[in-house]
């Protein structure tokens, strides 16, 4: 759904090509029904990509909520996504974690394995180097639990891929920024 | 004042405490307790629409025109969807409304029961913010915080859903000064730094141009006042978008008239032309930008708005203010004062110089006849025939609508209410009764079109119900004229269904409402009937029967630059002058 140059209107602009930058955001909303809807319904309304999105409560006495967006667009519509994320009355703050030094983003996946004799064995193998645990296991099937990078993540699915690959669940990005300081 | 009360009357005393007079809506099954309530005191006056989308923009004119905020009541289901598309007009033009809207029992949400919507679900992209109320004990804060949330930051229309269940449960009522919102605090000062680089710019400026919107409005009297101290302290010229009329006086020398599509010569020339553009209070609209890339291709832009997400947004600024208008102009006008460095005059001279030989192009002329009523001259009577009274100008949407912005001046704001975002054909009518029920006194006329008014006809019996004195200026040329002429000008004039094809006697029509109907064929007698209208002290449907095939000129064909305008008497292939690219504009 990316717009072909950074704009937001649907006149004719110059066609730079302009360069798309990935983006981790950080918002700060209050945890009360709606607000999660909000967000999305500003992201498709708009015509805005969500790669990946993440929610959860994260101080129950204050009712706030952390979600944490990866998004791609030009600089441009990475402005405006933070602009029309702080207008939403719910939202107390956004914080670009890109913008301020690479922040860390971590993500968990399920990964579920089917297979006999060697590929079982080499799952296993695999599933060592990459740190990841087992959580379930039959005769027949693992299920592990993988903890990293997205990239980490995606390295370790092509490679169940022939060992026999059943399913995956991942949480998406969960993020936050080096250093002492809170958002 | 805390007391316990049911959550009917809590609705009640919230307005009341909020200091609303009056309330527009439709009664339903899910609002019946609030129904009561109303019933049961004499305070608050309720207006009965005909649709809850007269009832939204009954509440748009009544807070446009009076700076207060306007208040609707409409039930469940049908009457919160019926309300939807006045909300996205109050959205779109920064409306502060507040619309309450029943709800079937909490127990039965979600269960399909009859007259069941998802309100708040519905309305999330129609809103500035919405509430669904599940505890009366909640209420009070909800409905003080949904007054604050509609007033402050950009402006813009709130919804309160209550589930009939909570209007009937007994709860503590708090007032409307134990309330604070958590988080919501728009700024309202500018950034001083910022505010100094504009000026900077400004005083350094050889073509400079004031671009003002609706923002100068909805920042208050105040900010139109500041706004002529420091236009005429600078002598810089100023347009202004379809939303801000009125805010600059019209009749004053500097002022170059409307900017835009329909724009004046002058006024997108010098946009085009500009060094320093001062954009106050207006967010570079497709209708006002035309081609973005040939949009004032040589000037730095100064962008003042209390929204962050308008700066940026369409065009570049070089200086973005963050910022109330009033409160920016205030720090603009201090610095500007005290400043050593004075514009280059003679800079100034050449530049006005320029702008009087756009000026003498004039652009909005048109040919008259005398066979037949030109609708420009029909606003151009109508404006010289009132413009001494206490008047307020409503609109429908099209071709009538840009007339009129073009042909009647206004010197003040709040005296000009169309629907500028949305486009929303069939809200003149309605806005004119809440115009009226603000201002009973004052002259109200909806400028309308004989296609548009239709869309909201059923309101003439509100306004005859109110004894509402509203003058409905129909310019009827038998066509929804705006489409006619785009199909004239891109679709080889293949005329598709904008005739309006069997219309009804609108003379006939009014006195059906039991109102007042004329008609003027004759351009010799217009004023009289015109004059014989502004009598009249009832509510008036004036059909005044126009030129059926003439356009609206000066016209930036879509996909075009500011300095690609076509005037009315260019006579240039106009299928010439759209591109492919631009057909597919709206």
């Amino acid at each position: 759904m990316s717009k072909p140059s950074g704009t937001t209107s649907h006149y004719p602009a110059q066609q730079t090509v302009e360069q798309v930058v990935h983006r981790t955001l950080s918002v700060l909303v209050d945890n009360e029904p709606g607000v999660l809807a909000r967000v999305i319904g500003l992201f498709s309304g708009r015509g805005y990509n969500i790669d990946s999105l993440t929610v959860s409560e994260t101080e129950h006495e204050k009712h706030l909520s952390r979600i944490t967006i990866a998004t791609t667009g030009t600089p441009m519509v990475i402005e405006q996504i933070k602009h029309q994320l702080e207008r939403l009355v719910p939202v107390h703050r956004v914080v670009d974690l890109t913008e301020s030094g690479k922040a860390m983003e971590r993500e968990l996946a399920l990964v579920k394995v089917r297979g006999k004799d060697n590929s079982r064995v080499e799952a296993l193998r695999l599933a060592d180097a990459f740190r990841a645990r087992v959580i379930d296991a039959t005769t027949e099937s693992f299920v592990f639990e993988l903890t990293g990078k997205p990239e980490k993540i995606d390295q370790f699915v092509v490679l169940m891929q022939p060992l026999g690959l059943v399913e995956v669940s991942r949480t998406g990005i969960c993020a936050i920024s080096r250093g002492p300081e809170g958002m | 004042m805390n007391k316990e009360m049911t959550g009917a009357e809590m609705v009640i005393q919230a307005l009341l405490d909020q200091g609303v007079e009056h309330i527009f809506g439709y009664p339903g099954g899910a609002v019946l307790p609030i129904y009561d309530a109303l019933f049961q005191q004499d305070k608050l006056q309720h207006i009965l629409v005909r649709h809850e989308q007269g009832a939204v923009h009954a509440a748009e004119g009544y807070s446009r025109s009076s700076g207060k905020i306007g208040c609707v009541l409409v039930t469940s289901g049908p009457g919160a969807t019926n309300a939807v598309t006045g909300l996205v007009d109050a959205l779109m033009d920064s409306i502060p409304i507040v619309v309450i809207t029943g709800q079937v029992p909490t127990h039965l949400i979600g269960n399909d029961a009859f007259q069941e919507c998802d309100t708040v679900g519905i309305t999330r992209p129609c809103t500035k913010h919405n509430y669904l109320v599940k505890d009366v004990k909640d209420l009070p804060r909800i409905i003080h915080e949904a007054f604050y949330v509609a007033q402050n930051g950009r402006p813009g229309p709130v919804v309160i859903d209550i589930p009939k269940d909570i209007q009937f449960n007994k709860g503590m009522y708090v007032g409307p000064k134990n309330i604070q919102h958590k988080t919501y605090r728009p700024k309202l000062k500018g950034d001083l730094e910022k505010i100094k680089q504009a000026v900077e710019l400004m005083r350094h400026a050889k073509k400079p141009l004031f671009y003002t919107g609706g923002g100068v409005i909805n920042s208050g009297s105040e900010a139109s006042v500041l706004l002529r101290e420091l236009v005429k302290l600078s002598g810089f010229p100023i347009t202004s978008t379809l939303m801000g009329l009125g805010a600059y006086p019209a009749a004053d020398k500097q002022w170059l008239g409307m900017l835009g599509m329909h724009g004046t010569w002058e006024a997108n020339w010098a946009m085009h032309d500009c060094d320093v553009m001062i954009c106050i209070g207006a967010r570079f609209d497709d209708r006002i930008t035309g081609r973005l890339d040939a949009f004032a291709p040589h000037s730095k832009k100064i962008h003042v708005d209390i929204d962050p997400s308008s700066i940026n947004k369409n065009v570049k600024a070089d200086v973005g203010i963050i910022g109330d208008v009033a409160h920016v102009l205030e720090d603009m006008l201090r610095l500007w004062r005290t400043g050593a460095v004075t514009p280059d005059k003679k800079a100034l001279g050449d530049w006005w110089a320029q702008i009087e030989k756009w000026r003498a192009r004039k652009s909005l002329a048109f040919k008259n006849s005398k066979e037949v009523i030109k609708p420009q001259y029909a606003i151009q009577r109508l404006y010289e025939l009132t413009k001494d009274m206490d008047t307020y100008i409503t609109t429908e949407v099209g071709q009538h609508q840009m007339w009129a912005a073009q042909h009647y001046h206004f010197q003040e704001p709040r005296r000009w209410m169309t629907s500028g975002g949305l486009g929303t054909m069939g809200y003149g009518l309605p806005a004119a009764v809440g115009v009226q029920m603000a201002h009973p006194k004052s002259l109200v006329i909806d400028i309308a079109g004989e296609a548009s008014v239709q869309m909201t006809m059923q309101e003439m019996s509100t306004a005859a119900q109110y004894d509402l004195p509203i003058k409905i200026f129909i310019l009827n040329n038998e066509y929804m004229g705006m489409v006619r002429q785009w199909q004239e000008l891109l679709h080889g004039g293949r005329y598709s269904h904008s005739y309006s094809e069997a219309l009804p006697d609108f003379v006939k029509l009014a006195e059906a409402y039991r109102c007042v109907g004329m008609r003027c064929e004759k351009p010799g007698d217009l004023d009289g009937v015109i004059k014989e209208m502004i009598k009249v002290k009832k509510p008036v449907i004036f059909d005044c029967v126009v030129d059926k095939m003439e356009n609206c000129f000066p016209m930036i064909p879509s996909g075009r630059a500011h300095n690609e305008m076509l005037l009315g008497d260019a006579g240039v292939a106009i299928e010439d002058a759209i591109t492919e690219e631009g057909k597919v504009m709206v």
